[in-house]
């Protein structure tokens, strides 16, 4: 039976129906003005070429061909991909560990659910300024003047004295850890609330039948965190990969190529470059990738559930 | 329908058509110009002209003000899309850009106003701060010849030197040639001194720095013949230019982490003394004053390469603006703009924001360092005033090169070779 069929069946009055649309309209109206039709307009200058004023010019997939040949671009990839694996595997580590630790009887845990949600409130500039202090390189009149190297030094370890953010090798796993270090407390918030809406009873249960804290940790809050472990990777991996404010305020435009995120090319090709068309295209390719990641995330983790 | 829709169904109509009137172009007053403007360092000052403006004439000057100027640039193209540009505002993009604007009809033609009185108002001003906002005869961007903006003020890119450093290395006077900069770097390495800091982790301070250079090794005609695609960057003078990186680099002229330092943190190393010379800009004045006010330094120009061709530094018009030509106030704003211009407005301006003053006699009554900045304006150049600029994705690459050269990664060849291979790119898709 059809949606229509279906009120016909209630016996709602035409004049509630026409109602009930009408109310429902200005929500509508701005789903569709806000929400579909850039999404639109957004597909629709993929696929021009467009200096971002101007009349545009029509070219077809041209766009996308050249995208797929942009080795700048895959790269920029793989380095948010890096950051997200970072993000996913080390902050989301501690914030578990930390969430479980405050899950219990301790002394001061409210002061703590404090301190560690204040990095996710900070500004990402202000973060980046803030690291910038730690990873400065550099010596005035023989001392470091950065946070790191000066403990270095101090910690007799003056070989490992480095360029953290002018080092190819170093400057990405920099980025990674701070942008670890400001997102953890959102993670950690995401699963104390969910470790608090475990009964209680279950544990008990367990205790009495003699498992183990290890055992309760795998039998009983693994599973019952599944659905927030998902929601708390979701969130991991979206902000994650399109992390660039962060990268801005650390690095300025970047260290050549090694330091590009998708969002930064995406910047770059709009006021950088002024290829709009290009920048779109980019733009939908993104939204594709982080739109698949989520899926397969959360197909990923209902096999996990049922397993 | 109920009595109660009835009055439901007008009132949410309403509702919805004063919103989507909303996205229409705001009506704005007779007496009142509205400025979009992207300068922090000059919005109180420029908020106490507005009123004095007002007092003088009634005619109310709103000022807004978007910042960084990133975000102002993508402000006022998104304005622009929208048809909702406020009376005067300004394009901090390249020409090609400014060419869009005027060519959508949202730039007033103010060449007339400029020729008024015998060209008075054009003749208050520097001749290379006007030349930003002029396209002359045959340009290629195709827009018919005159001037289409306003300086407020002049820029100049020069190297600042640290006299205090200096001297602990026993260097009597700052540099004139690049052989004598090499020694000086020597020379404040031996004494632990960092010689030198900029913020080249914005790429245009880089690529100024570079273009420098180019003008000085291989003449004007040469760098536009390279931009028009007739000059490979393969081409030895090329080469050059890469190579004063990798002789700065090799004789580790540069301060650590120099590649992704922010000009506001160049400025904070060389206001705290942690590097002899900083390549930077006229505001840097301001920035310094505010930072450590009892600094003492000196300004110069680079070091030129021995050369038959001088090195021109970038600068000419700093900040300026245009007129809205779709405006209703568009004549109010050009004669606001006139008044702000004017020399006793510029001398105010620069007196208390430390910038170069686009008017000539105003000149002569600013702060002696800012003097020193101004004494270069002969031979001043920007991208702005050239008659052809390079290609945007040419540009990066050759900026990201030059990192990559400054880092080690790469060798100038190396590097000459990606540009050339982007070049060449760029200008098979130009030709389809």
């Amino acid at each position: 039976m059809g949606a229509h069929a279906q009120i016909r069946a209630l016996k709602i009055p035409n004049a509630d129906i026409y109602k009930n649309f009408l109310f429902v309209l200005p929500a509508v109206v701005i789903f569709l003005l806000f929400y579909i039709y850039p999404f639109f307009q957004l597909f629709y200058v993929s696929l021009h070429e467009w200096p971002g004023i101007g009349p545009m010019t029509f070219v077809g997939l041209q766009n996308f061909k050249d995208l797929a040949g942009d080795q700048i671009w895959w790269a920029s990839i793989g380095h948010a991909g890096y950051i997200t694996l970072i993000a996913l595997t080390f902050q989301n580590a501690l914030a578990f560990a930390l969430a479980l630790a405050c899950d219990r009887e301790i002394r001061m845990k409210r002061f703590y659910r404090v301190i560690f949600f204040i990095p996710p409130v900070l500004s990402e500039v202000v973060v980046g300024i803030l690291w910038n202090w730690v990873l400065n390189a550099g010596q005035q009149n023989g001392q470091q003047i950065g946070l790191l190297n000066a403990f270095l030094v101090q910690a007799g370890l003056p070989n490992l004295v480095h360029g953290w953010l002018s080092d190819p090798k170093t400057a990405l796993t920099c980025i990674a850890v701070v942008h670890a270090w400001k997102g953890f407390g959102w993670g950690f918030m995401l699963l104390l609330a969910g470790l608090q809406t475990i009964d209680r009873q279950l544990y008990e249960a367990a205790r009495v039948d003699g498992a183990s804290s290890w055992r309760m940790f795998w039998n009983v809050t693994v599973p019952m965190m599944f659905p927030v472990i998902t929601v708390v990777m979701i969130l991991t991996i979206l902000g994650s990969m399109q992390v660039f404010v962060l990268i801005l305020s650390l690095v300025n435009q970047g260290l050549v190529y090694h330091t590009e995120v998708p969002v930064t090319r995406i910047l770059g090709a709009m006021s950088g470059t002024n290829q709009f068309g290009y920048a779109c295209a980019q733009a939908v390719i993104f939204g594709a990738i982080l739109l698949t990641v989520s899926f397969l995330v959360k197909k990923l983790s209902g096999f996990g559930k049922q397993a | 329908m109920t009595f109660r829709m009835k009055m439901l169904l007008p009132v949410i109509c309403g509702l919805m058509l004063l919103a989507v009137s909303g996205c229409g172009s705001p009506v704005k007053p007779v007496d009142q110009i509205e400025v979009w403007h992207w300068m922090t360092d000059r919005h109180d000052v420029l908020e106490q002209l507005a009123k004095q403006y007002e007092q003088e004439t009634g005619i109310k000057v709103k000022l807004e003000l978007f910042a960084p100027s990133d975000a102002y640039t993508q402000k006022i193209i998104a304005a622009a899309q929208a048809n909702v540009l406020p009376d005067i505002y300004g394009i901090l993009d390249k020409k090609s850009i400014v060419a869009a604007f005027i060519k959508a009809g949202f730039v007033m033609d103010l060449t007339p106003a400029y020729q008024a009185n015998n060209g008075a108002w054009e003749q208050s001003l520097f001749a290379k701060a006007l030349e930003t906002t002029r396209f002359a005869e045959g340009n290629a961007s195709k827009v018919p010849p005159g001037f289409y903006g306003v300086p407020i003020d002049t820029s100049s890119i020069q190297m600042v030197y640290n006299k205090n450093l200096l001297k602990k290395a026993g260097i009597a006077k700052p540099p004139a040639t690049f052989d004598e900069f090499i020694l000086d770097i020597e020379a404040l390495r031996r004494v632990g001194v960092t010689p030198f800091v900029s913020g080249f982790g914005e790429m245009w301070l880089l690529d100024c720095f570079a273009s420098n250079y180019a003008f000085n090794i291989m003449g004007e005609q040469k760098v536009m013949q390279t931009l028009r695609g007739e000059v490979p960057y393969t081409d030895p003078d090329w080469i050059k230019v890469l190579t004063i990186f990798k002789t700065l680099r090799d004789k580790k002229a540069f301060i650590e982490g120099i590649v992704t330092k922010g000009n506001k943190y160049s400025e904070q190393d060389f206001a705290l003394e942690r590097a002899a010379f900083s390549f930077n800009g006229w505001w840097c004045v301001n920035v310094y004053k505010g930072m450590n006010p009892g600094l003492s330094y000196g300004v110069v120009p680079l070091p030129a390469m021995a050369s038959p061709f001088p090195l021109k530094s970038w600068g000419g018009a700093g900040s300026w603006f245009v007129v809205n030509n779709t405006s209703r106030n568009k004549d109010k704003a050009v004669r606001f703009l006139q008044w702000l211009t004017a020399k006793e407005q510029q001398v105010f301006l620069s007196e208390k924001t430390l910038n170069l003053p686009a008017n000539r006699e105003a000149i002569r009554m600013i702060p002696p360092v800012l003097g020193d900045f101004a004494k270069a304006m002969d031979n001043m150049t920007h991208p702005t005033i050239w008659p052809v600029n390079e290609d945007p994705l040419v540009i990066e690459a050759f900026d990201k090169g030059l990192q990559a050269i400054i880092i080690g990664e790469k060798s100038p060849e190396s590097v000459a070779q990606d540009v050339q291979a982007v070049k060449a790119r760029q200008m098979a898709k130009a030709k389809k």
